[in-house]
């Protein structure tokens, strides 16, 4: 992480903001596209709002509702060695670019032996927690995972957004960069100037010597607020903010479990066959041995996603789930 | 399009010696391959493009060497006519590291950034998009380069497509849209796929320059392109050209064509483009008879050439799966 002297108080849009303002002063390559960037309309959450009047729209496109073209035009621009920026305005609506991103982006470095490369990032957000209902509110980033070649990025704060947006964007290959719509609001210390949070390195929000809560996104959020709990009740849960999934920080993983010897993997896509299932595996049969109770895993209920306020609470991860989990986890004994 | 009335230009001679060259080489080529598969010399496969020849040499004769080029798995031609090298498009082929990308790409991912062909896909309509960022890269570096892409009258069936025309057309961006219609998507004639007579009529869709030509006429692709290029250097947007040709092997190579109308197959392969360009140019005293048929074997001759090249080179070693994936690898899984 780069340290500036001064930092500023932002909420995650505004993190996001500022990273796209940078990029765009500091590189006349990087351009932004989606659906309704420009001002005055400024992005549908506002996050790219004032862009378009500061740096004009040539350099932030405002685009028709055509995800495929969206992604597709991206790709383009980024064979020919320009840095686009992709919104895909909910991240429901990358199923109709997934071809784009899929097929070509994450093969191109590849399929072309590094004749072309694809430094796209693709930003998009997960709208879960509005009660928007099964076909607005999904966390898809297993998906992405699971294609070699593409990168996976879900900040927690606004300074990561910060630092690793703009890590993503001057990335040479592509990346997807997952927001959190819940978290758009959230307040956090954004230093100001050029910030980078490098890709692949997880950051320990909180330590603790009882049990690892492995989480990324809105989990860790809910982390934190269950490691407050058991704080409470003795339990120190030490909380591992990936922050990346691809690359993924398999290292400081491993060291915090060494430590505790107890795992909980957390997030708000769905359990099954998440990226906990990978993380959860690859911590099973790495610290085999070393385990003083079986990695546990919390993540959103195998159902499509409702719309009312009871359903959808009773789909997605808690605060009081992650902290059950976790206590169960640091208290279980062989 | 309307055929231009006046007395062949200066250069005409040249031009007509150059595609017929582009024809040849191409042809010669899908021969070659062929025939190599048949005997069991080659264990790959190709989607020929013999009987289509015409619209490549065109193409590839109207566009300027840095104009960019998106095409699809059947190919080779277009590449072929755009200059790719034949040892690399072989070696590709083959699978060996000759190849343009040693081996890593096949057939249907052919990159040549040197002769403009950024990208070849194998999904059906997925480069309509792609080549909309190549024209945009075009506009935002000052250049008044030209992106073509090629694709079958199948993948105008497809939302990629319409997606891509709108947003070439809304941006008015210097693309060429080059449908080689071949009457048959995949295995199902055009009629049972499409409402519409003609595909250039989806032109009229999003106000752009639409124009049905004889695909089997190498000056009339000639033409059209040298047209639809001008167009868009001068910032007159983009043109949907149909060349109606058709596919004379089939969808795949060893395709039995069981869909196919014996009769339809025999009329067109009367009509086969290569020896009715032939015919025109000897009787335009352009070509003479000893130079046609010097001009066939020296095209079979430069292939053989490149196939001792390509087979002389070694396969490629497992440890190609190290390099060329992310530019950089730390954190990306084994």
């Amino acid at each position: 992480m780069t340290v500036t002297a001064d930092t500023s108080t932002m909420t995650m849009a505004g993190a996001i903001n500022e990273a796209l303002d940078e990029a765009l002063s500091a590189d006349p390559r990087v351009f932004l596209l989606g659906e309704d960037l420009a001002d005055p309309a400024g992005g549908v959450s506002g996050v790219t709002s004032g862009l378009s009047t500061k740096h004009g729209r040539e350099r932030v496109l405002d685009t028709p509702i055509s995800e495929a073209a969206i992604a597709g035009a991206a790709i383009g621009a980024a064979l020919e060695g320009r840095i686009p920026v992709a919104e895909i305005m909910i991240m429901d609506f990358i199923t109709i670019a997934l071809d784009q991103i899929v097929n070509i982006a994450a093969k191109a470095r590849f399929m072309s032996s590094g004749r072309t490369g694809c430094p796209i990032t693709v930003r998009t957000a997960s709208f879960g927690g509005l009660g928007s209902g099964a076909t607005h509110s999904q966390s898809l980033e297993a998906w992405f995972m699971h294609v070699p070649g593409i990168k996976v990025i879900v900040p927690s704060t606004p300074a990561d957004a910060k630092g690793l947006l703009t890590a993503c964007i001057f990335d040479p290959d592509p990346c997807l960069f997952l927001e959190t719509v819940a978290l758009y609001g959230a307040r956090g210390e954004v230093p100001s100037g050029t910030h980078v949070v490098e890709l692949g390195k997880a950051d320990i929000k909180r330590p603790g010597r009882d049990v690892t809560i492995v989480c990324y996104g809105r989990a860790v959020i809910d982390a934190l607020q269950a490691a407050d709990q058991l704080a409470g009740e003795g339990i120190e849960a030490e909380v591992v903010d990936l922050r990346t999934l691809v690359p993924l920080d398999v290292e400081t993983i491993m060291e915090s479990i060494g430590r505790t010897r107890r795992a909980v993997m957390a997030h708000y896509a769905v359990e099954y066959a998440g990226a906990g299932a990978e993380i959860a595996a690859q911590i099973s049969s790495k610290m085999f041995g070393r385990l003083d109770a079986p990695v546990r895993r919390v993540g959103a209920r195998f159902r499509p996603i409702p719309s009312a306020r009871e359903l959808e609470a009773a789909v997605f991860p808690s605060t009081e789930r992650i902290a059950a989990a976790a206590r169960e986890t640091a208290r279980y004994f062989i | 399009m309307t055929t231009s009335t006046k007395a062949a230009p200066p250069g005409a001679e040249e031009v007509g010696r150059e595609l017929y060259t582009k024809m040849t080489l191409a042809a010669a080529c899908d021969e070659r391959l062929r025939q190599g598969i048949a005997r069991g010399e080659f264990a790959v496969t190709i989607w020929p493009s013999r009987g289509q020849e015409a619209i490549a040499a065109g193409l590839g004769a109207a566009l300027r060497k840095d104009d960019r080029l998106v095409t699809t798995y059947r190919g080779l031609h277009d590449m072929i006519c755009k200059g790719v090298p034949l040892k690399e498009l072989i070696g590709e082929v083959l699978g060996r590291t000759a190849g343009a990308s040693r081996g890593k790409g096949g057939t249907m991912h052919i990159t040549c950034p040197e002769v403009g062909v950024m990208l070849t896909t194998g999904i059906v309509g997925a480069g309509v998009p792609v080549a909309v960022g190549l024209a945009l890269a075009a506009r935002q570096e000052g250049s008044d380069r030209v992106a073509a892409v090629c694709f079958g009258d199948g993948a105008t069936n497809t939302g990629s497509f319409h997606e891509g025309m709108n947003l070439a057309s809304t941006w008015q961006l210097p693309v060429i849209f080059v449908c080689q219609n071949n009457l048959f998507a995949e295995m199902t004639p055009i009629a049972e796929t499409m409402h519409i007579d003609k595909v250039a009529d989806r032109a009229l869709a999003h106000a752009m320059p639409g124009y049905r030509i004889d695909g089997n006429d190498p000056e009339a692709v000639y033409q059209a392109v040298s047209e639809a290029s001008e167009r868009g250097r001068s910032g007159g947007g983009p043109t949907l050209l149909e060349c109606v040709t058709f596919r004379f092997k089939g969808h795949y190579m060893g395709d039995p064509q069981r869909y196919m109308p014996p009769e339809q197959l025999s009329a067109a392969e009367a009509a086969d483009p290569i020896p009715r360009y032939r015919h025109r140019l000897i009787g335009a005293g352009v070509l003479t008879a000893d130079e046609a048929v010097e001009l066939e074997q020296w095209s079979s001759r430069l292939v053989q050439e490149a196939i001792d090249e390509v087979l002389a080179s070694p396969g490629p070693d497992p440890s190609e799966l190290e390099v060329d994936f992310f530019a950089d690898m730390k954190g990306i899984p084994a």
